[in-house]
């Protein structure tokens, strides 16, 4: 959905590194874009009452932490979440891998989002995502995220999005 | 009871809003559902906590999603002539306009539904029906009992 414009630009992105977040090349501007990115998610509402947390930034990933909460749960005969909050949380994780490869400021607008649910997420377990934007042009974006607890090829549920750049009012 | 027993007592009184009484997401996204003339219409009531951008200001796309996904649910649910309660496999949102600090509606129906899976089309608006903000398509597997 419609976000508002980016903070400051960043200067152009490093060269994609295979996934090193122990490690990234440029620890200083990941460091920036990570500080950028948690203060930009902090502005949305509806992040903040899931208690959505940044975990993470790398060069070409961004990971998000959704907690468990007993007021998400959508069965409440095993205490498992609700699909939707998987959806709201790799919606916000595909946005901000978005804006994590900007580089100037623009409002940004999900155009399509497919979410494919690979199993129930574990009741009482934190859900963390996983999104990469591994494709921008001048007008669209195009996503990639993995919703899991312990390991990504062990997924919950996997998406794949695209976004309209540089709306006006929000809109596609 | 179970979810579903608890869904087939519901329904045999009419009293659809008290299943989603149940599920504590429903009530936290401030989901209600009712049926008019012989369509069941799943309202997602405004508040504060459902906004993801606030400077336009507009409703975070997620809570659309699980809007659209809700009301697949609830659909089947409704229909259902035996009480299972459906798997979203996929859910593909197509994002059509802003969403607004207001009440969004949500209405689905079946387009197909087979021994196993059943296709839902679904479609969310807020004053004019005819302007949806979102429509989604979503794959549900349907064990039959």
């Amino acid at each position: 959905m419609p976000d508002e414009p980016d903070e400051p630009a960043r200067p152009p992105a490093p060269a994609p590194a295979p996934r090193a977040p122990d490690a990234p090349d440029a620890p200083d501007l990941i460091e920036e874009r990570k500080r950028r990115l948690s203060v930009r998610m902090r502005a949305v509402p509806h992040n903040t009452a899931l208690a959505v947390r940044m975990l993470d930034v790398t060069a070409t990933e961004v990971f998000l932490e959704l907690p468990y909460d007993p007021k998400l749960v959508g069965d409440p005969d095993s205490g498992t979440i609700h699909g939707g909050a998987i959806t709201a949380l790799l919606d916000a994780c595909s946005g901000r891998a978005v804006f994590a490869e900007l580089d100037r400021p623009v409002p940004i607008a999900t155009l399509d989002l497919r979410i494919d649910y690979l199993r129930p997420a574990t009741p009482g377990r934190a859900v963390i995502a996983r999104a990469t934007c591994y494709k921008i042009t001048r007008n669209v974006a195009f996503t990639r995220a993995v919703a899991y607890h312990d390991h990504p090829d062990d997924a919950v549920a996997h998406s794949v999005g695209t976004f309209m750049l540089q709306t006006k009012k929000g809109t596609p | 009871m179970t979810l579903v027993e608890r869904m087939v007592a519901a329904k045999a009184s009419h009293d659809f809003q008290r299943l989603i009484a149940e599920v504590p997401y429903a009530v936290w996204l401030g989901l209600t559902a009712a049926t008019q003339g012989d369509e069941l219409i799943t309202t997602m009531r405004y508040s504060d906590h459902l906004i993801g951008n606030a400077s336009l200001p507009a409703i975070h796309g997620g809570t659309l999603g699980a809007l659209l996904e809700s009301a697949a649910i609830f659909e089947l649910l409704w229909r259902a002539e035996t009480a299972v309660h459906p798997k979203t496999i996929t859910l593909t949102v197509d994002y059509l306009r802003s969403a607004a600090p207001i009440d969004t509606h949500a209405r689905a129906s079946v387009t197909r539904q087979g021994r196993r899976i059943t296709n839902v089309r679904i479609e969310a608006w807020q004053a004019d029906r005819d302007a949806p903000v979102a429509t989604a398509n979503a794959i549900f597997l349907v064990m039959r009992g």
